[in-house]
């Protein structure tokens, strides 16, 4: 592989691409596991039940972008402050600490999985709250290695005596990202204040920190790929953080209408949130406007089809599916169903999934054949549509689920566990987990073709390239 | 202390424009140094609500609240009854009944429900159940499992359990020996200690003033 002219932070960088890489497959085999035992209750009931494959599949994810996103700065960071990154073997050691760290947790989820309530299996089996069920030493290790991003980013910035735009709002950003997890590392036995510091994290870190991190990653990207002037994208950028902090931090409060949270939370968490696909419609303008403008043609065809796909997932994942059950009105019967996972698919692989393949194709083109005049495969199309294809079959047939459960379970029913066993075995509600099963085999089948396409996209090109060299 | 949200929303967004509006007079709206304002002072001004509101919040919803009870209404009677004024269900709170035949002091109910609670996070409910309407949807919502009515007129004589405290504790130490769906829940190994103590933090956590969810639970007339 030629690797001649690559920053050592850009090597580092595919180190973190092909790990998340691993762990997307991981995350999907444990969702798929999940899905099933929606179908048959007894598989691996009492062995490796639901909650374990969920905890798995959910945390699985949170890594996996993690590793992507930093991957993502790794690699275009030398570029946009155009010097080597400080502190290199401090990034490597904080790669192979985490991946170590992951590897414990993971063990520990799949071999113990659940201890006695005490302190104890909060520090060292699980936290036991969703999305952020990392044990508390697993949690100080990723504010640890998010520190060490943190000053490596800053140090960079420093040395470099150039601080972009870009650099300025990604280590805004990371401040935000380092400091906001640690909002979850408490413990009361109040659920509404344990709740209320949950959603930090669960909202503030994924839905505003993450949207800005995947925003500074996709500017850098899109100036490498299209050209873009740095005058544009940087004004974009400013733009989305603009709405997406503007509307973000208090568009929290949707997630404060039950909580036992005061009302006022209803009407501010109401309106905010409503505003809260603005900067995604913005987004949608911009790449297609770009996208216009180049005709649909670059050197990297995949990696402008992934960055289109960004701005439309993030839009329609988090926008359309999140304002359709964001007004109180309809949450107060929407809330707690399926419809949430339906918007929670969408919007990760729209916003987030999409965003670092981008930057992993464009890394490969980099990696594999920098001189190639057009990076290209015959399987990277068939990836794209099967997999857009796929999680959108997942989410439909998870929303027909979910409206099922608002209908009978919610609003007829009264919420109560009759009524909840009522909506779960409603034809509606069945039909809709065995699409999403189907749906979730064949995602299954496009990430392989995905992973087979990253694995060998410009390899085989050589020959071509060759051959047209000989006929010309 | 009543914030009204219409006041402080406009308040929000009139703040940042006109801070805007200020801070960049000079330059057009298209101009990077325009948006970077923007983004600074929206960031700001709307960090400072959240802090501000985050106080606020935390006063209300302090154990012992008129939104969050004192532990030790574990003692006591719940019930829901609809408030036809807000259209909602609100938590009533009745006379003392004792709870596992004795009556609890604060500090008692206390250690019982943070054992509670320390059990459902170690156990993972939330990644099968949704309590407060979050978690998981394997399983059924909790917010007001204590009220349900499927513990009188099933688990008890499942069990054959004379209370509904004493029948609760029992059926979460045994899920798997009593079924009440082709999907049950996995025998989590909970000792009788931790399986009270989860019934305490249930029945606990569902008289929290909610604003009404989950709507007309169990048919709440």
């Amino acid at each position: 592989m030629p690797q001649g002219k690559l920053y050592e932070s850009q090597k580092l960088a595919l180190w973190y691409f092909w790990v998340a890489l691993a762990l997307f497959g991981a995350q999907v085999l444990f969702g798929l596991l999940a899905a099933w035992q929606y179908l048959d209750p007894n598989f691996l009931y009492g062995k490796l039940n639901f909650m374990t494959n969920r905890m798995l599949h959910v945390n699985a994810m949170i890594v996996w972008l993690l590793l992507g996103f930093m991957g993502g700065v790794y690699w275009f960071l030398p570029l946009e402050l155009e010097r080597e990154v400080v502190g290199i073997r401090l990034a490597r050691l904080a790669f192979f600490t985490l991946i170590a760290a992951v590897g414990v947790v993971v063990l520990v989820y799949l071999l113990v999985q659940y201890g006695p309530g005490n302190a104890l299996t909060l520090w060292f089996i699980t936290e036991g709250r969703e999305y952020i069920e990392a044990p508390r030493w697993a949690d100080i290790g990723i504010v640890a290695v998010m520190a060490i991003f943190l000053y490596n980013v800053v140090a960079t910035a420093l040395k470099a005596k150039r601080i972009t735009g870009v650099a300025a709002v990604l280590m805004f950003d990371l401040v935000a990202l380092a400091g906001l997890y640690t909002a979850g590392m408490h413990y009361t036995p109040n659920i509404s204040m344990d709740q209320y510091f949950w959603w930090w994290v669960v909202h503030l870190w994924v839905e505003a920190t993450w949207e800005v991190l995947a925003g500074s990653i996709m500017a850098m990207a899109l100036m490498h790929l299209l050209g873009t002037p740095r005058r544009i994208v940087e004004t974009w950028l400013y733009l989305e953080v603009a709405l997406v902090f503007g509307t973000g931090i208090l568009g929290l409060g949707h997630h404060y209408f039950w909580i036992g949270t005061p009302e006022y939370w209803l009407g501010l968490g109401g309106f905010f949130s409503a505003l809260e696909p603005i900067p995604l419609v913005a987004m949608v303008v911009h790449a297609v406007y770009d996208a216009g403008v180049h005709r649909m043609q670059t050197v990297n065809q995949p990696a402008l089809f992934w960055a289109i796909a960004q701005a439309f997932g993030n839009f329609v994942g988090a926008g359309v599916w999140g304002f359709m059950q964001t007004l109180p009105q309809i949450n107060l019967y929407s809330h707690g169903t399926q419809l949430a996972p339906a918007h929670g698919h969408l919007a990760f692989f729209g916003a987030y999934v999409t965003a670092i393949l981008t930057v992993i194709y464009m890394a490969l083109h980099q990696v594999r054949r920098p001189e190639l005049p057009k990076f290209d495969s015959k399987l990277w199309k068939w990836a794209f549509v099967l997999m857009v294809v796929g999680i959108f079959g997942m989410s439909a047939a998870m929303t027909v689920a979910g409206f099922t459960q608002t209908m009978v379970e919610r609003a007829i029913g009264g919420s109560t566990w009759q009524a909840y066993i009522e909506a779960q075995t409603h034809p509606w509600f069945q039909n809709g987990m065995v699409w999403r099963f189907i749906f979730g085999v064949f995602f299954l089948v496009s990430y392989l073709v995905l992973l087979w396409d990253l694995l060998t996209i410009g390899k085989g090109q050589a020959h071509a390239s060759k051959g047209v060299g000989a006929h010309d | 202390m009543e914030i009204g949200w219409i006041e402080t929303t406009i308040g929000a967004l009139f703040a940042t424009v006109v801070l805007t509006l200020w801070l960049s007079r000079g330059s057009g709206w298209l101009e990077p140094r325009f948006w970077r304002n923007a983004a600074v002072v929206s960031s700001l001004i709307m960090s400072g609500i959240l802090v501000y509101l985050t106080i606020d919040s935390l006063n209300q919803i302090r154990e012992g609240s008129a939104r969050v009870p004192a532990y030790a209404v574990i003692n006591r009677e719940i019930g829901l009854k609809r408030d036809y004024e807000k259209r909602r269900d609100l938590p009533v709170i009745g006379e003392e009944t004792g709870f596992f035949g004795r009556v609890w002091s604060e500090a008692e109910a206390y250690s019982l429900v943070n054992k509670g609670k320390m059990t459902l996070q170690s156990r993972n409910c939330m990644d099968c159940h949704t309590l407060l309407g979050n978690g998981a949807y394997f399983a059924p919502d909790l917010t007001r499992a204590w009220l349900d009515p499927k513990w009188e007129t099933m688990v008890k004589s499942m069990t054959g359990k004379a209370t509904k405290e004493e029948a609760m504790a029992e059926w979460l130490q045994h899920p798997d020996r009593y079924p009440t769906f082709s999907r049950r829940m996995p025998n989590l190994g909970l000792s009788e200690e931790e399986a009270k103590a989860l019934v305490a933090f249930l029945k606990w956590m569902s008289a929290i003033d909610t604003n009404g969810f989950p709507d007309r639970f169990a048919g709440v007339q």
